[in-house]
């Protein structure tokens, strides 16, 4: 029995003969040439790495490769052993602890087992598999005119079978039905749908989170302010003192409260737009801390210069002058909280702020 | 009945037997095992983004199992000194947990976000390979968008995996996120509205993005990082030109045992190197950021470094606000929505524009070298150095602080940088392409520089030019460029032996000194000199 085995596509023969591949008599290799010429596989260049099995230099190849597979297993044990019984729980403050090396001993021996297996490997097939080097045919491109031409017919006419093209109805019929199908099924994202409502123009400080009274300022720990308690030229962060006012339920709410010196706070006076006239209580006034570019708190206070520095784009506001940005990004100014103090003594916001804080949104100025 | 003996050696072929009556394998298996992939080492920058996402999913199945995305308010009382009796979101507290009171929690946490850093940069690299070489063209256009997509979906898949742990850092970059929504004119408050599941920060975000983390967005990546490699696999990789090398053949070694071992090597050497990082380099310390408070920030607050140029190019932009009947279009909604948009359409529009210019429409198999096509390589020089001026803006505080350079100039250098060195690039780019074709040419046509300086008779100085074929009779060789190397330096010609192997002692024992001349007592190597005479 001999199959008969098509010649190579216009490609030199080197043997005249058809391999018979059946034959018991055929060694393996020629068996692979076989397939190689049959896949379009051409060998151009082919031969072991060593020649001689056996010489100094193949048994210095394999023993590196040995011992690149042994460390490798000996720092995977290395690694179970450091994971178990290393001193793993953290202590802080101290300086000597042996539980402060388990991260770097872990990845240390874990990147030791990983690359020794890779070094081993790259090793083993760079140094010691043969050396070739085989030309292989693409056949991309276009399918063949013939197949292209059959399956083109086949699929319009599948089309023609529907009929769409002849039944107009059933085609505006089907995109009616479809469409709307479509954007139903798009319907549940809208349980994500929320109606910001007047959200983005109040704050804490607004008077309908303390039952219609004007809201006091506070710190972060709950107390309440004094204008007393500030020094001049000092700042501090104050809250809505509602409850949850300095939690993330009021992100919008938080505060840089001022005490200027005496001709600061004159120029400020002096400075003040119509809607921030009235807004300072003596030498304090109040900017929401939220920055109008994009929300990040712009909290550092340079006192020499009166300026606040947003530290995420930098952009820069001029206290004396109802914090207009002066330079980076932002494009207008922090808004002003309107402060006073009661008979008791505390500071409180007279109202909300009067324009919508943080990053400017499409209908900011419509309420 | 005799009771047959089981033949261990039989077994392999045995049951491929089996295998192959059932699903008729031996071909398709074959033509798998013996195909032929071409060998550069540009071609494995890819392969360090595919390995870093194996073991992005594996550490990352690791720490979804730790990991509460909830943003319930809770008492922090865990190994953490510092931080004990502070509220913040469970969130928060989980990712401390695996950092602290999760055995091995704290290498796994950081092998992942190292593994993340390096699938970005992997991508970037194996990007800027791609376009330069002109691998993206007829018929590898899919493949180009894809990979466009796989970066656009690394960026948002990385943006929201360091969101999670809702520490100060990450909270700040939510914030400025939910500031860019914002801006979109019309819906802006009602998309950050649906992000935020109300007024920023809310307590849904952090459980949507964790369903987005961990199971959409890796699903998508996972299914086209599948096509993306699928497609390399069918249409066949590309080559460089070269001896043989046509647009009709591939010419390298076969998937068995060459190319698949050497892969698997890589993958492992790669995987060792993330383990290295993670275990020697801290990344993310997110318990010295503290929890997310609306009124806390740091100075130096900076993204991972592939959210860095989106960073930049908002710190840069000038506050540019539009208003007009009521309406509000701000400023960081040019950078922040129609900058990004356009960051992304220019790229995935590039094969496109550039086949349009070109008039070329043929099928590409073969890579160009950079220099042999300028007007690319001009244009990829400027997209990187906007990319890379947008990128050190994101950082241009600590640039200022550490260099002491005023930190407004910083902005304005970014500004005027960006509008000023892109077309610089351009430029020197085009002028050194053609610089390098135009040596290229010169080596072809008069030879390689020996650096042998001869003096002629009457004085003259010359350097000696090895021809790379037999020259004419005034010494010019008419060799065509194959858009492959041209050797330069005689040692690319053989003309030095190679160094001997060994680390202690050569293997190959150096080739015995030929005797001295002795009658003249020459010093030197003995070999017998003549004069040269090429290229004169």
């Amino acid at each position: 029995m001999s199959t008969e085995v098509p010649a190579g596509e216009g490609k030199k023969d080197e043997q005249a003969e058809p391999l018979d591949v059946l034959d018991p008599n055929v060694t393996r290799f020629e068996l692979v040439k076989e397939a190689l010429r049959r896949d379009g596989v051409e060998i151009l260049h082919y031969e072991p790495r060593f020649p001689v099995p056996g010489t100094k230099e193949e048994k210095r190849v394999v023993r590196t490769i040995s011992f690149f597979f042994v460390l490798s297993g000996l720092a995977a044990l290395g690694f179970i052993v450091a994971y178990i019984w290393w001193p793993w729980e953290y202590e802080f403050g101290g300086a000597d602890t042996w539980s402060k090396w388990y991260t770097p001993v872990l990845g240390a021996l874990l990147g030791i087992a990983l690359g020794g297996i890779g070094i081993g490997i790259l090793t083993w097939s760079k140094k010691l598999l043969p050396v070739e080097e085989l030309m292989q045919e693409r056949h991309d491109g276009a399918s063949d005119p013939v197949e292209r031409r059959l399956t083109g017919a086949t699929l319009v006419h599948i089309g023609d079978e529907t009929g769409v093209a002849r039944r107009p109805m059933l085609k505006r019929a089907l995109l009616f039905g479809a469409a709307p199908l479509g954007l139903a099924a798009l319907m549940p994202i809208g349980g994500l749908i929320k109606d910001p409502g007047d959200a983005l123009f109040t704050t804490g400080f607004n008077p309908k989170f303390n039952g219609g009274n004007p809201v006091r300022l506070m710190r972060e720990d709950g107390t309440l302010i004094r204008p007393e308690e500030i020094s001049v030229g000092g700042q501090i962060t104050v809250f809505p003192a509602i409850p949850g006012g300095a939690t993330l339920k009021h992100a919008d709410s938080p505060t840089l409260l001022i005490h200027l010196r005496e001709p600061d706070a004159e120029e400020a006076r002096n400075n003040a737009y119509e809607m921030n006239k009235g807004s300072q209580w003596e030498n304090l006034i109040a900017y929401s801390k939220i920055c109008t570019h994009v929300g990040c708190p712009a909290s550092l206070y340079e006192q020499q210069t009166n300026r606040l520095l947003c530290p995420c784009h930098q952009s820069q506001f001029h206290i004396t002058n109802n914090a207009t940005p002066i330079f980076g990004p932002a494009t207008r100014a922090l808004p002003q909280l309107p402060i006073s103090v009661d008979e008791e003594g505390y500071l409180y916001a007279t109202s909300d702020y009067k324009v919508a804080i943080g990053p400017a949104f499409w209908e900011r100025e419509r309420k | 009945m005799k009771r047959r003996k089981l033949d261990v050696k039989q077994l392999p072929a045995k049951a491929a037997g089996e295998l192959d009556d059932r699903f008729q394998l031996a071909s398709p298996l074959r033509k798998v095992l013996t195909k032929v992939f071409p060998d550069h080492w540009s071609f494995l920058l890819g392969e360090i983004a595919l390995f870093s996402f194996i073991v992005l999913l594996l550490t990352g199945t690791f720490l979804a199992l730790f990991f509460d995305p909830s943003m319930t308010e809770v008492h922090y009382e865990g190994a953490y000194a510092p931080l004990r009796g502070i509220e913040m979101s469970k969130a928060y507290e989980s990712s401390l947990n695996l950092s602290f009171d999760v055995r091995g929690g704290l290498i796994l946490r950081q092998m992942h976000h190292w593994a993340a850093l390096l699938f970005m940069a992997a991508i970037v690299v194996h990007m800027g390979r791609t376009f330069f070489t002109g691998a993206f063209r007829k018929p590898r256009e899919t493949n180009w968008l894809i990979g466009v997509l796989l970066f656009w979906l690394g960026f948002a898949e990385g943006f929201i995996g360091y969101s999670l742990p809702d520490d100060a850092l990450s909270g700040t970059g939510l914030r400025i996120a939910g500031g860019i929504a914002e801006s979109i004119p019309l819906v802006g408050s009602w998309v950050s509205f649906a992000l935020f599941g109300g007024e920023f920060p809310g307590d849904s975000v952090i459980p949507m993005f964790y369903i987005l983390h961990v199971f959409l967005l890796p699903g998508l990546l996972l299914a086209l990082i599948g096509v993306h490699v699928g497609l390399v696999f069918i249409q066949k990789h590309t080559q460089w030109p070269g001896p043989k090398r046509t647009e009709h053949n591939v010419i390298g070694y076969r998937m068995f045992p060459n190319y698949v071992s050497k892969q698997g090597g890589f993958f492992m050497l790669v995987f060792a190197v993330i383990a290295l990082m993670a275990g020697l380099f801290q990344i993310n310390p997110i318990w010295m950021f503290g929890p997310y408070r609306a009124e806390v920030v740091s100075a130096g607050s900076q993204p991972d470094f592939y959210v860095m140029f989106l960073d930049g190019i908002v710190r840069l932009f000038p506050a540019w606000e539009i208003r007009a009947f009521g309406f509000t279009v701000p400023a960081v909604f040019w950078p922040g929505i129609v900058g990004m948009g356009l960051f992304t359409m220019l790229p995935l529009m590039y094969p496109f524009l550039e086949r349009r210019f070109t008039k070329d429409k043929a099928h590409h198999n073969l890579l160009q070298r950079p220099r042999d096509v300028p007007a690319r390589a001009g244009v990829g020089a400027m997209a990187l150095a906007f990319f890379i001026i947008c990128t050190l803006s994101g950082a241009n505080d600590i640039i200022a602080d550490k260099f002491n350079i005023s930190l407004n100039a910083m902005t304005w250098g970014g500004r005027i940088g960006l509008l000023v060195v892109p077309p610089l690039a351009y430029l020197m780019t085009y002028r050194i392409c053609l610089g390098l074709q135009q040596h290229d040419r010169e080596v072809l046509a008069h030879g390689v520089e020996t650096g042998i300086i001869k003096r002629d008779a009457d004085g003259r100085f010359y350097e000696v030019h090895q021809p790379l074929a037999q020259p004419d009779e005034h010494g010019h060789t008419s060799l065509e460029y194959n858009g492959w190397t041209v050797p330069k330096k005689m040692n690319r010609l053989g003309a030095l032996a190679p160094t001997l192997k060994g680390f202690f002692k050569p293997i190959e024992q150096p080739a015995p000194k030929p005797e001295a001349d002795g009658e003249d007592g020459e010093v030197g190597d003995g070999e017998k000199r003549e004069e040269i005479t090429a290229g004169k």
